[in-house]
């Protein structure tokens, strides 16, 4: 065969079958990405290829944000010191107030030999950009797994929580925002301490109380934080406010819609909280914990 | 009508590899700039755009190894399922190689229909796998890229055309 076919008319394998090699491969890559999780280290390798690009890619407006801050004019910077003053007091008194809280907290914990609560150990870092697929809600921060950012760990901002770090890369990380479809965070009610879990609507700047019968005790502006259960949360975090409620009898659960706290698209400066994850810990092989929770969760049932 | 065609079809110098590389690059850069929002919605997908110029021009040179690869850069710049660009730019090349020596005959601006049906398809294929792998379907809005996408395409063929152009004809030294 080879002998017969001159270079020029030597085409390999026709366009169809190249199509069906690389749709097969296509095929392979999400199967085992979405379902094993195998590929993470290939997905840390290329990340490191187009590093370069993304960081090139967002100095424009990185520049640009700092040109406008040096022509900014006189008055601004009064205005915004005055206010930045006021702000000051109003927060050293409640300083003050959360310092002499924390401290008597501190020693009802030690009169209850419970652990100390955890040094907060925080990483500032900056938003390079909001992710670019339109079908979930990310944004990608400028620090990586070379600044302690690991996977599951809660991004706040000085509002409240923002997400949660789903992939870490060496240089950046992807944070998924609590306004994901696919992201859940579990609250509390401050008002009345009633639990819940909190789904991103996937709409803009949507979040949405599910599974709560239509008589819970939840009322419009009712404040929600996180209740810390999860052990990825720290307790008491602002995450939405109740923003509508829907109490349709014909259903089960009735619907209620929030607005997140934190400016989930306004800032471009965030924090991770890094400190270490000591949640309660999970017993999954002892089997005796599990009926004994069981047993319990039926006796709550009753 | 031949003689048309004629005109539309230029000759033109084999190009080289690294202007290939460095044109993908920049849509690559292009494409991570920090779009968001109303931008994002209507930000055309510029490394399809070149790969499919490069398909529809010089087959030869850029194929489905090379779609394939950028494919999987763009999934891991945006942070989606990996393989997920990849599908969608193979067929965007299998596609081009179909049409390509239908769609040559016209001139660029008449070639925007072609390449909005292509861009269409490969966007297909990428809204498939994400409602597959359980996302919603965000509106038609999704599908304005390819009409930006296209509509881009005279403008993109007349600027390689004449980067392409720039370099040293051998007759005129």
């Amino acid at each position: 065969m080879d002998t017969q076919l001159p270079p020029l008319f030597r085409r390999g394998p026709s366009p169809f079958a190249r199509l069906v090699f690389f749709t097969l491969l296509s095929l392979l890559l999400f199967v085992s990405d979405a379902r094993f999780k195998y590929l993470e280290t290939f997905r840390l390798s290329l990340s490191v290829v187009i590093y370069p690009l993304q960081k090139l890619a967002t100095a424009p407006s990185l520049i640009l944000g700092r040109v406008s801050d040096f022509f900014a004019t006189q008055s601004n910077l009064m205005d915004e010191n005055s206010k930045l003053k006021q702000q000051e007091l109003l927060n050293a008194g409640q300083l003050q107030r959360y310092q002499a809280l924390e401290e008597e907290n501190n020693q009802l914990r030690r009169l209850l030999k419970a652990r100390d609560s955890l040094q907060d150990s925080a990483a500032l870092a900056e938003i390079l950009y909001s992710g670019h697929d339109l079908f979930s809600r990310r944004i990608v921060i400028d620090k990586g797994r070379q600044d302690g950012i690991r996977p599951g760990q809660a991004v706040v901002d000085n509002l409240g929580v923002i997400g949660q770090v789903t992939r870490a890369y060496p240089f950046v990380s992807e944070v998924t925002l609590v306004t994901d479809k696919d992201q859940t965070v579990p609250v509390e009610v401050v008002r009345n301490g009633l639990r819940a879990v909190m789904f991103g609507a996937g709409e803009p700047g949507g979040l949405e109380l599910r599974y709560m019968p239509v008589n819970a005790d939840i009322q419009t502006g009712d404040q929600l934080v996180t209740s810390g259960i999860d052990g990825t949360y720290p307790y008491g975090l602002p995450v939405a406010v109740v923003s509508r409620i829907e109490r349709n009898a014909a259903y089960a659960f009735a619907r209620i819609f929030c607005t997140p706290s934190a400016g989930v698209n306004k800032y471009r400066q965030v924090l991770v909280l890094t400190s270490p994850n000591q949640g309660p810990e999970t017993k999954i092989a002892d089997p005796s914990a599990k009926s004994q929770a069981k047993t319990k969760k039926n006796k709550r049932g009753n | 009508m031949p003689s048309q065609a004629a005109q539309a079809q230029e000759i033109l110098l084999p190009v080289k590899t690294s202007v290939i590389v460095l044109s993908l690059a920049i849509a690559l850069f292009l494409n991570l700039l920090p779009w968001s929002g109303f931008g994002l919605l209507i930000r055309p997908d510029f490394v399809a755009l070149i790969l499919l110029y490069w398909c529809m021009h010089w087959p030869r040179k850029v194929g489905f190894g090379t779609a394939w690869g950028m494919g999987l850069l763009m999934d891991v710049a945006d942070a989606t399922l990996l393989g997920e660009h990849a599908f969608a730019y193979s067929l965007l090349v299998y596609l081009a190689i179909i049409v390509r020596r239908r769609a040559l005959v016209f001139s660029p601006r008449e070639q925007v229909w072609h390449v909005l049906s292509l861009l269409l398809i490969s966007q297909l294929a990428i809204l498939l796998v994400k409602v597959y792998s359980g996302a919603e379907f965000i509106g038609w809005g999704y599908f304005l890229s390819s009409v930006t996408g296209s509509l881009l395409w005279p403008a993109l063929s007349a600027l390689l055309a004449v980067v392409l152009r720039l370099k040293p004809e051998p007759d005129q030294v």
